[in-house]
């Protein structure tokens, strides 16, 4: 019984936030979720890769924060009152994460949600669960986790990273 | 069953190692010349209950061990044998395999088996050593079965029985026959064990010999308690054991039922118990019923007698006593009373809990200490007199905040006692290696710090330790001629001295050789000389590899130690100092920051961005002219202060900044030292000193090069507190390649 769900917990119907980056958009679960901020401007880290800003102080933890748009070359970067940083909660880390804007929260079942293409132009089909499609709209539905510990975004030392 | 068995492992573990800390410290404090009973008793008892432990758990390597060790004690404490330094010695040795058997059950090193025997031996031979010399007769259960045409020859038993009787004055149980080869009888005698079975092999195998002590060493063990002149002379002892042939002289099939009994009975000679662990594992099978009732099994008997013996008219020995149904209940009350002494004196004043929800409690305190810090800022604007309550509810919050965070802070708080008690073993061990007398003195035990602070300071504390023994305190020779008593004293003492703890290891020994390091120093080519106040002097002992040790010896002498010292202090935050005086000693002193959590910092400002230096590591800040600073080919960038050259680390260069002031005499110099060097970082600007929290990077981020952690400042923001060291290594680089090759 508990093998059945763990398989279908990550592809079958669940709530996912998304969000634009560039003309994209994307979703992503829910429950890691922890908060949505405005932007402040994170302590820059020496050496750091671009696309992490730096730190910033959540109530007393210090969070690093990246910017996907530079991650991934979309859309412009820019930082205003409207840009959106969300916070997750990956394994027992919190990281911020700068996009474009947050949309809504979707309900996806697992028969409205197709297997990733094999090419993808952006991101990895590793880190993609699937493409989802409510209406008109087309959501890649991403692994955050897998993405967020992964070796490419060098938020972890080599030991931790997943991938 | 659905108990989680790694929980109680985990349980078993933290208990075992409290009962080996609580022995060897029993053991440390034990009176060799008169051992207090109750000492004795209580660390027999830690023994027992590790043994019980491991019993549950099948962890048949210390069964073995401490199965032995509780022999021996357990003889000790009945006064059977006299207690010898050796015994203690041998006792704190077998704490030791114990401690790494216990360590290997929790996934640690194979303990070495050559080591475990040694010990076993060692035990042994001192159990046996006591028996033959012990002038006091022993009462055996003998046993054996003869062959049968020996048994059928009724010469041959005579022959048999007469050398027996010849050994020890003995109470014929079972007299073989042809039909019943079986030999059985109680032998007491002072000749000890080895003699009875030699009489015997003349006339069976030995695996077929069974000689044990029996019943008649509680019966002892009761007269030395009640009359210690009873327990002299031997006739009370006998009279008692004369009344006891009315029930051995009954039928065969009734001794059989008879043995079924006994079989039960721990520390009663068995009929087919060869092996004595076999009728005790049964003893702990039961007991295991009754967690936390660690009262020893003989212990049990013991008490049985005691009480029984008013109430039965002829009790022989404790199997006897224990057949009264009266005893039942005396056992039963017994076991209660232990339960209850025991959990009053340790259970009920402490709980167990974990260290991360400790944390957890810790974080969540300071955040309720931002939260209310946020909330005061926001009601300072009110109107004191229309917002009256409200202000008067947020200053009431401000105290309970505090008082709070502080109590919640003191729970991570132990005593330097748990260094400080590591340490009379350590001294006794040295002590003893290196033929020197040593007493030992601890000040201030009650002293708490922080627990992480306490984890990192056991090493260098043992290394300062080592040290004085080695090198300070003399040998009594010595010391005598030096007209000192040849006893040294070392001490360790632990106190708050304002926000700070300090930790002195004072040695009244020889006190440092200000001319042996000096020409030690030099002959290592350090720059050295005459004019060096003493301090400086012994500012050298700190450099690596550094000894004055005259030889090589497994203690100390290699040369590594007191950088590594320095070397942990410093990586605490806090600073060594050392001062002594020929022929009178010497005294090293630590002083710590009371937690790890806050760190006195100065906040400087390159190129738009904060750091943080600590504090300790800063000599001094100045603004250079521009003729101080001079290009060195292959070295980069120095800069003069007062005729010493120090390079200069361009923090903005270090970090990547761009905006940052180039020109050094622009900015501002901060002088600072680091694993014994020093640097000159150059910085845009002070803002500030303060007193910051330390936040870890690494929770949700990683570790970053140069950097020691962050804090958040006044205004919400993060800074950076820098590691600099590292930066230091990284500046040195910079520096070198850039500046060193223009000017090449």
């Amino acid at each position: 019984m508990e093998q059945t769900l763990e398989v279908q917990a990550p592809v079958g119907s669940g709530e996912y936030l998304t969000y634009t980056l560039g003309q994209e958009e994307y979703g992503i679960d829910i429950l890691k979720v922890q908060e949505i901020r405005g932007w402040e401007r994170p302590t820059r880290i020496a050496q750091a890769p671009p696309f992490l800003l730096g730190v910033i102080n959540l109530r007393g933890v210090i969070v690093p924060i990246v910017d996907m748009r530079i991650k991934f070359n979309l859309g412009e970067p820019s930082y205003d009152q409207f840009t959106v940083v969300i916070i997750l909660n990956i394994g027992r880390r919190v990281v911020g994460m700068v996009v474009d804007g947050v949309s809504d929260v979707i309900q996806l079942g697992s028969d409205n949600l197709r297997p990733p293409p094999e090419f993808s132009s952006t991101l990895d089909t590793r880190y993609i669960l699937g493409l989802g499609t409510v209406g008109e709209r087309m959501i890649i539905v991403v692994d955050i986790e897998r993405l967020m510990s992964s070796q490419e975004m060098a938020l972890m030392d080599a030991a931790e990273s997943l991938a | 069953m659905n108990i989680d068995r790694s929980q109680l492992y985990q349980v078993f573990f933290e208990e075992a190692a409290e009962h080996l800390a609580n022995m060897e410290r029993l053991l440390l404090a034990l009176d060799v010349e008169a051992p207090a009973l109750e000492d004795l008793n209580a660390i027999f008892r830690a023994a027992h209950s590790i043994k019980g432990g491991s019993g549950i758990f099948d962890f048949t390597d210390m069964i073995e061990v401490t199965h032995i060790l509780e022999t021996l004690l357990d003889r000790v404490r009945k006064g059977e044998l006299a207690l010898v330094p050796e015994m203690v010695d041998a006792f704190l040795a077998a704490g030791d395999v114990l401690k790494a058997q216990l360590a290997h059950h929790q996934g640690g090193e194979a303990v070495d088996e050559a080591q475990v025997r040694d010990i076993c031996e060692r035990l042994t031979r001192l159990s046996n050593s006591g028996t033959q010399t012990a002038s006091q007769p022993v009462r055996y259960w003998v046993e054996c079965s003869l062959a049968p045409e020996i048994a059928a020859d009724a010469t041959s038993v005579g022959h048999l029985l007469d050398a027996l009787a010849d050994l020890a004055s003995c109470e014929i149980e079972q007299r073989p026959s042809a039909d019943q080869p079986r030999l059985a009888l109680w032998a007491t005698t002072a000749h000890g064990e080895a003699a009875l079975r030699e009489a015997l092999s003349f006339y069976a195998l030995p695996e077929d010999i069974l000689v044990r002590a029996g019943g008649p060493e509680t019966a002892y063990g009761l007269f030395a308690e009640q009359d210690p002149q009873a327990a002299q002379t031997d006739e009370p002892g006998y009279g008692l054991f004369e009344q006891a042939p009315t029930v051995p002289t009954s039928a065969g099939g009734n001794e059989a039922a008879g043995y079924g009994f006994f079989d039960d009975m721990p520390g009663v000679p068995a009929a087919q118990g060869q092996i004595p662990a076999v009728t005790e594992g049964d003893g702990f099978g039961f007991f295991a019923d009754a967690p936390g009732v660690p009262p020893a099994a003989p212990t049990l008997t013991e008490a049985a007698t005691q009480r029984a013996a008013p109430q039965v008219p002829s009790p022989s020995h404790g199997r006897r006593a224990s057949d009264d149904p009266s005893v039942g209940t005396v056992r039963t009350g017994r076991r209660e009373t232990d339960k209850v002494a025991f959990s009053a004196t340790a259970e009920v004043s402490s709980i167990r809990v974990s260290v991360e929800k400790v944390d957890q409690l810790i974080n969540l305190v300071g955040e309720l200490v931002i939260t209310q810090a946020m909330l005061a800022q926001s009601a300072s604007h009110l109107d004191p007199v229309a917002a009256e309550r409200l202000l008067a509810g947020i200053d009431l919050l401000a105290r309970n905040t505090r008082d709070l965070q502080e109590s919640v802070m003191s729970i991570r708080m132990l005593p330097m006692s748990m260094i400080f008690s590591r340490f009379p073993r350590v001294v006794r061990d040295l002590a003893g290696k290196l033929g020197k007398q040593v007493e030992l003195k601890t000040i201030g035990e009650a002293t708490e710090l922080d627990k992480g602070l306490i984890e990192k300071l056991t090493d260098p504390i043992t290394h300062l330790v080592r040290n004085s023994l080695d090198h300070g305190i003399e040998t009594p020779e010595k010391r005598v001629a030096a007209g000192k008593s040849p006893k040294g004293t070392l001490t360790l003492k632990a106190a708050h001295q304002g926000g700070n703890i300090v930790i002195e290891v004072m040695d009244d020994g020889a006190g440092l050789d200000r001319d042996k390091i000096l020409a030690k120093a030099r002959e290592r080519g350090l720059a050295v000389h005459e004019g060096m106040s003493d301090q400086e002097v012994w500012q050298l002992i700190y450099a690596p590899g550094f000894s004055t040790a005259d030889k090589v010896t497994d203690v100390s002498g290699r040369g590594v130690g007191m950088d590594v010292v320095k070397k942990n202090i410093e990586g605490l935050g806090g600073r060594v100092e050392i001062e002594s005086s020929p022929g009178f000693g010497t005294r090293t002193i630590i002083t710590l920051p009371l937690t790890l959590a806050i760190l006195d910092g100065m906040s400087v400002g390159v190129g738009g961005e904060t750091y943080i230096v600590p504090l300790s590591l800063v000599v001094e800040s100045l603004q250079p002219r521009p003729e101080d600073i001079k290009t060195i080919a292959g070295e980069g960038r120095v800069v003069v202060i007062r005729g010493e050259y120090l390079p200069l680390i361009p923090l903005a260069e270090v970090f990547n900044l761009t905006g940052a002031v180039r020109d050094p005499a622009r900015g501002i110099l901060m002088v600072i030292e680091a694993e014994g060097r020093r640097a000159a970082l150059f910085v845009d600007e002070l803002l500030g000193q303060h007193q910051v929290v330390i936040k870890s990077l690494e929770s949700n981020y990683r570790k970053v090069e140069g950097v020691s952690g962050a804090t958040i400042m006044g205004d919400g923001r993060v800074a950076l507190i820098l590691d600099i060291a590292a930066v230091t290594r990284m500046g040195l680089n910079i520096n070198r390649n850039t500046y060193g090759r223009q000017a090449a």
